[in-house]
């Protein structure tokens, strides 16, 4: 038996996929604003902090690092009842994601910091900068410029990650996937369809991304 | 009926566990060898392998995971092959880990030293005896910790597995807070086991990258 693709029918449901881009597009935001907050302070703790701090922010990024998106989203997601507090789906989702966009972004933050050569630190501080001065004027920009590609593909990998999502019933690109799916039985169209948007969400990042790298570190 | 969750339901998940082991070694056998074809077709001399090598790369690393495995689950039996949930998940995860094993080890290969080719050359090898005994050799030291990096994230997006239905640690984590009605033990009980088959790697990829660099 022969099979022909027909993408009609789910180009038919356009409403419902263009509803499930702008979800998605809001849940890579705010894990992407709200995980780099994070990452920035943690980074700082985990270089600059108490013995004990380090600890702390050492242990959430191991434990983040090395257990899967999945199971931490449910675990917030039906785990976080047994303790009385329910969360609706896209809360749940907005922290699983900044949580565990947080604990990598800490690495890249750290690893951007610890780049800048010591040396240059000391020279700093033998001028008579204060601390807080050597990091505004000498640790921050070099450090950002050396951070920033690893942090925009981390960025694109969570935006891709957002369609797990779908699977604590979040209405995200995926989510719109599986309803049209289930309405026209066309599982094969709709999931290409579904891969090339995220393509182009995946393209557009990365533009924007590198537009950002050219204005705020090329020019100077 | 609702059961407690007991010593029995965390040897369970342990046993499951042993699922995501097996779909993680096979997932790395078939990202390997297109992985190793994807890395040398994207430093041959010839530009438009290049060009689809690059292509591929950025497509598949470019795509949700999820979408791949649907894609393979709906779109193989459209070819006449009939799937179950672990030649998909089989499939699916050899395309995804392909892409990035083939990125890592591309940087590998070009991490040697242009005169080493050249050595080779001079030498009379052809251009794959060159890559067969004087660049891989060398250039797996280098590829080593990255690959074994990787392999925490294949055994971690292995959970993914668990949407179509393929019982792995977590499709068994859901299946027993489905029967249990304890999905904050339970998961937290998947998390850790998790944690223990991830974190020695990620050790171990660590104290490799160190040696690396005190050889160099």
């Amino acid at each position: 038996m022969k099979y022909g693709l027909q993408f009609r029918d789910v180009f038919a449901a356009w409403e419902s996929i263009l509803d499930g881009v702008w979800t998605t597009l809001l849940l890579s935001g705010v894990a992407m604003v709200g995980g780099l907050a994070i990452g920035v302070l943690c980074a700082a703790a985990r270089v600059y902090g108490p013995t004990w701090l380090r600890t702390v922010v050492g242990t959430y990024v191991e434990v983040i690092r090395n257990t899967p998106l999945l199971v931490q989203l449910f675990l917030i997601f039906f785990g976080l009842p047994s303790f009385g507090l329910r969360l609706d789906g896209l809360t749940a989702a907005m922290i699983a994601l900044v949580v565990n966009l947080g604990a990598y972004t800490t690495e890249i933050v750290r690893a951007g910091l610890e780049a800048v050569p010591k040396a240059q630190i000391e020279a700093g501080h033998s001028l008579g900068l204060s601390g807080l001065q050597v990091f505004r004027y000498i640790v921050i920009f070099p450090a950002l410029k050396a951070m920033f590609p690893a942090l925009a593909s981390q960025f694109v990998l969570l935006m891709l990650a957002t369609s797990i999502v779908s699977q604590i019933s979040v209405q995200d690109l995926f989510h719109a996937a599986s309803i049209v799916q289930s309405r026209t039985f066309r599982d094969f169209e709709v999931y290409t369809v579904i891969g090339v948007l995220y393509l182009g969400l995946a393209f557009a990042f990365r533009g924007l991304f590198a537009a950002i790298y050219r204005l705020a570190f090329v020019q100077r | 009926m609702i059961r407690e969750f007991g010593l029995i339901d965390v040897m369970y998940l342990v046993g499951a566990a042993r699922w995501t082991l097996v779909l993680t070694a096979t997932a790395f056998a078939g990202a390997s060898v297109i992985g190793l074809a994807i890395a040398i077709a994207r430093i041959l001399p010839l530009a438009p392998v290049r060009w689809l090598a690059a292509a591929y790369i950025h497509i598949v690393q470019g795509t949700p995971l999820l979408v791949w495995l649907f894609l393979i689950f709906f779109g193989l039996p459209l070819i006449g092959i009939s799937v179950n949930p672990w030649l998909a998940a089989a499939v699916a995860f050899s395309v995804y880990g392909s892409a990035f094993l083939g990125e890592i080890w591309r940087g590998a290969l070009v991490s040697i030293a242009r005169t080493q080719w050249e050595a080779g050359a001079s030498l009379g090898l052809s251009l794959g005896e060159q890559l067969r005994y004087v660049i891989i050799p060398q250039s797996v030291r280098v590829a080593i910790p990255p690959t074994v990096g990787f392999l925490v994230q294949l055994i971690k997006n292995t959970s993914l597995a668990a949407v179509i239905g393929l019982v792995e640690l977590t499709r068994e984590g859901q299946l027993t807070a489905a029967g249990t009605y304890k999905p904050f033990a339970v998961y937290i009980t998947v998390a850790c086991i998790y944690f223990l088959m991830c974190f020695p790697l990620t050790q171990w990829s660590r104290s490799l990258e160190r040696k690396l660099d005190v050889a160099r």
